[in-house]
């Protein structure tokens, strides 16, 4: 993975844009976070090939950065990005990794399903 | 040093490097005795979240380095019959409950271990480590009483100490010391943070920092009194 330059991003991001595609979405502070830390409230979410279309892309700010995906009906969006990759099946995969070099927020676009 | 003989070991946990810190000198001496010992590893840790900065890894290349380095700890332990039952990490807990104890009854039927090592309900802290010890003790409980295997449990959570007191099992492992190291460098991806902090103990000749490489702690699991059967 590189560091996010947002126009590369931004031109990967367009060329999904109104297709079928594959989404994978996580946010996670780990399941041991509350059992090193009890004063941690530990929270996340993963799906995993859910199909959408999304009509607009955008990714935000510095980084870490924000990514939204606009759909016709809905919204999604992943915080805290800070590196992707086009991988060797055309899959567009984000993530954020923290100071600590653990991922935190993971966003993926696929136009074929991930694995299991 | 030996520890007592088994006529065969299951050990079943979630995660790639469940083994290494707690049980690989137990599965290294089991094997140094001749004790046949199957590791079933149910996910190949997919949503491992130590992916570096900057990252060696994606979410999506993940899982074939931690399956290569399963296959290397096994390697590092002397164990010829590791099993990858692939399932989804962070997922274990979702499963249908029966089909999971169907998993492991599956398991016990083939392998016919006098002994299981897994994780202790309610004190193991990750939920797939929850959930597979939850399998394993209705699948055990569901058994004729007569056929059961012991059960030795790994627990941690916080409240391990309070709860349960101190571990009814204590494993010598001073002679798989260096299967032991190799299976936790196997599992580098995973465990490079906590084997730099390891070695810079063990070099600074600190106690504890030795009492992991001499010592496995287990607590007997009872089936008869548990919550889950």
């Amino acid at each position: 993975m590189e560091t996010v330059q947002v126009a590369t991003l931004q031109q990967h991001l367009d060329r999904f844009a109104g297709e079928d595609v594959f989404i994978h979405l996580e946010t996670t502070n780990g399941a041991y976070a509350n059992h090193f830390n009890e004063e941690v409230f530990n929270a996340g979410a993963f799906i995993r090939n859910v199909q959408l279309r999304y009509e607009l892309a955008k990714v935000v700010g510095d980084s870490p950065h924000r990514v939204g995906l606009k759909l016709p009906n809905g919204w999604v969006y992943a915080q805290g990005i800070t590196h992707f990759e086009i991988d060797e099946h055309d899959r567009l995969l984000m993530a954020g990794h923290d100071f600590s070099g653990k991922l935190a927020v993971a966003l993926q676009i696929s136009r074929t399903p991930f694995a299991y | 040093m030996t520890i007592p003989h088994e006529e065969a070991v299951l050990v079943i946990f979630p995660h790639p490097d469940d083994e290494a810190f707690g049980v690989s000198g137990t599965i290294s001496t089991y094997i140094k005795q001749g004790t046949p010992v199957t590791y079933a590893c149910l996910t190949l840790g997919e949503m491992g979240r130590n992916l570096g900065n900057p990252p060696f890894a994606t979410r999506e290349s993940l899982p074939q380095i931690r399956k290569k380095e399963l296959q290397a700890s096994a390697d590092a332990m002397g164990l010829k019959d590791l099993r990858m039952m692939g399932l989804r990490d962070k997922t274990i807990e979702f499963e249908d409950d029966n089909k999971m104890v169907q998993l492991v009854q599956d398991l016990i039927d083939d392998v016919k271990p006098s002994l299981i090592i897994t994780f202790y309900p309610d004190y193991s802290v990750h939920p797939d480590h929850e959930a597979t010890a939850r399998a394993v003790s209705r699948a055990v409980y569901r058994m004729p009483q007569e056929q059961r295997p012991k059960i030795y449990a790994v627990a941690f959570s916080n409240a391990t100490k309070d709860d349960l007191g101190e571990p009814h099992v204590i494993h010598d492992i001073t002679e798989a010391r260096e299967q032991k190291m190799g299976a936790m460098r196997a599992h580098i991806s995973q465990t490079a943070w906590m084997l730099e902090e390891m070695e810079k103990r063990l070099a600074d000749g600190e106690p504890e920092a030795e009492n992991w490489l001499h010592f496995e702690r287990f607590y007997i699991f009872d089936v008869e009194t548990s919550k889950y059967q």
